[in-house]
């Protein structure tokens, strides 16, 4: 029974356990660091600037939805006007702009990494590179993940600027709340240990949707459904374990 | 020289290869024949290292390949090149590129010139020039192959895999890719071993022959034995297409 629950294809236990034990492959001393270093800049590029776009509209809306929407609990209240800002600067801060961009980028950076490398092994890249002695799951997997943990925080940093002026653009614009008071409110109550927790989180996201991605990309069978399958799971898995992080990382960062 | 020893292979409760000894010589082309699913991928996979054997042994040279430790797989490597049945160029590397691949990732000690050099010669010797900075999606099925077997030789293998080499191409190509083969075989005195069901290859450059049939070796020995064998598994194999068969009847009068 116990064998079975690790052994087995379909149990979840095997797959932490494949999981697990692939690491240790992935961070070998690679066979030439310059062919690695290429590989990290291509990523940086294809995961920053890739997603530059989405993250800021994403971030800018955000930012003003939670603006708007703060601004309609306050209407009416005892509570100041200028706490816009203040909230909407630690909401971007603590929460909106690390989770929302790793969940996006798990849909965009994750599934085309799934779908990448799940390319390959069907193209038989893979197997190609190994006949060659070439360590796949590091050349192909390590500067994916270095790249990741490298740029996904400076997007977060990105996202959280652009989320707090896309509140003030709404506040301003609905008139709200006016620009010295929303102002006010972003230099009212500055925690900096909530920028620590920010990137933290973006850390660990950044991992998160790498490496699950890459999982389910590297070791697709079958043809092009299985790949679509893979590629799917890639973003449904990260997508949940990024939501696990968050609440695991909030409780540990905020006890 | 690399020889297999009472090879098994099971995926399962499947067994795909049940017990095969056979030798595949140094400076002779040798081909592994068969049916679709007699086991010869699956044979050429354990060769290569990307299969384990369930049971036997692989023998490059005195080294037993199954048990090797990592350092010594890692320098072995080195000396194995193979083209893929679909080439498995990097797409998004130009042609240069994609040869000159494993030489910048394990020739440290080489200058840029040097690998340039070397890429050059490997592309000339696969007759393929001027096609340097072309993607392999801008080069037709038959180039591909080149710059594949182009790739394959970049270190200067002493053993030479090719998987289904003339598959997707036409009649006149798959004879001049067989013909490329065989003369880098005969110039680099390397172990070449070819996986193929294509009975052109078979009767021109087959000098070496394994014949699978149902995971067992059915038959062995080189093109000039195969039209004189009574063996009844290679005669249905050979003969397989009825234009032969008519041909061989006319011939038998």
């Amino acid at each position: 029974m116990l064998r079975e629950l690790f052994n087995s294809e379909n149990s979840v236990l095997y797959h932490v356990g494949k999981f697990v034990m692939w690491q240790k492959e992935i961070y070998k001393k690679p066979e030439n660091w310059s062919m690695y270093y290429k590989e990290i800049v291509r990523q940086m590029y294809d995961i920053g600037i890739g997603s530059l776009t989405i993250v800021m509209i994403i971030s800018l809306f955000i930012g003003a939805v939670t603006a708007v929407q703060f601004s309609y609990q306050l209407s009416g209240g005892l509570i100041p006007e200028y706490y816009i800002g203040y909230v909407v600067r630690d909401m971007t801060i603590i929460e909106l702009a690390a989770t929302i961009t790793c969940l996006v980028l798990a849909g965009k950076v994750g599934s085309n990494m799934a779908a990448e490398i799940g390319g390959m092994r069907q193209k038989e890249h893979i197997d190609a590179m190994e006949v060659m002695g070439v360590n796949t799951s590091a050349y192909i997997i390590m500067p994916k993940i270095i790249a990741a943990i490298i740029v996904i925080p400076l997007l977060v940093s990105l996202s959280a600027i652009v989320g707090i002026m896309g509140g003030y653009l709404a506040s301003i614009a609905t008139g709200s709340v006016t620009e010295a008071d929303y102002i006010k409110g972003l230099r009212s109550f500055f925690v900096p240990y909530n920028v620590l927790m920010m990137y933290v989180k973006a850390f660990v996201f950044a991992f998160i949707l790498t490496s699950v991605s890459c999982y389910q990309g590297y070791f697709v069978k079958g043809g092009s459904i299985e790949l679509g399958e893979a590629s799917t799971r890639a973003v449904v898995y990260s997508d949940i374990l990024i939501l696990v992080a968050d609440f695991i990382i909030a409780l540990v960062l905020t006890s | 020289m690399i020889r297999v020893e009472k090879i098994h292979k099971s995926f399962g409760e499947q067994e795909v290869l049940k017990g095969i000894d056979f030798t595949f010589e140094t400076g002779k082309t040798n081909l592994i024949i068969g049916k679709s699913g007699a086991g010869k991928t699956v044979l050429l996979k354990l060769l290569v290292g990307l299969m384990k054997p369930t049971k036997g042994k692989v023998w490059y040279d005195k080294l037993d390949f199954v048990n090797l430790s990592k350092e010594e797989l890692q320098s072995l490597r080195m000396d194995v090149g193979m083209l893929f049945q679909g080439n498995a160029l990097f797409d998004s590397l130009t042609v240069e590129e994609n040869i000159r691949f494993p030489l910048d990732m394990f020739s440290k000690k080489m200058s840029i010139d040097e690998k340039q050099e070397r890429v050059n010669t490997c592309l000339a010797k696969v007759e393929l020039e001027g096609v340097n900075h072309k993607y392999p999606s801008e080069i037709s099925g038959g180039m591909q192959k080149r710059v594949g077997i182009a790739r394959a030789i970049v270190l200067n293998p002493k053993y030479l895999f090719c998987d289904e080499p003339n598959s997707g191409l036409d009649p006149k190509t798959a004879i001049t890719i067989d013909e490329l083969i065989s003369n880098i075989t005969k110039e680099f005195n390397i172990t070449t071993v070819i996986n193929t069901h294509d009975m052109n290859s078979v009767m021109e450059i087959g000098e070496n022959i394994c014949l699978l049939h149902q995971g067992k070796l059915a038959w062995q020995g080189s093109k000039e034995a195969v039209l004189d064998s009574s063996n009844e598994t290679l005669t249905d194999f050979i003969f397989a297409s009825p234009f032969l068969k008519k041909l061989r009847n006319a011939a038998a009068g």
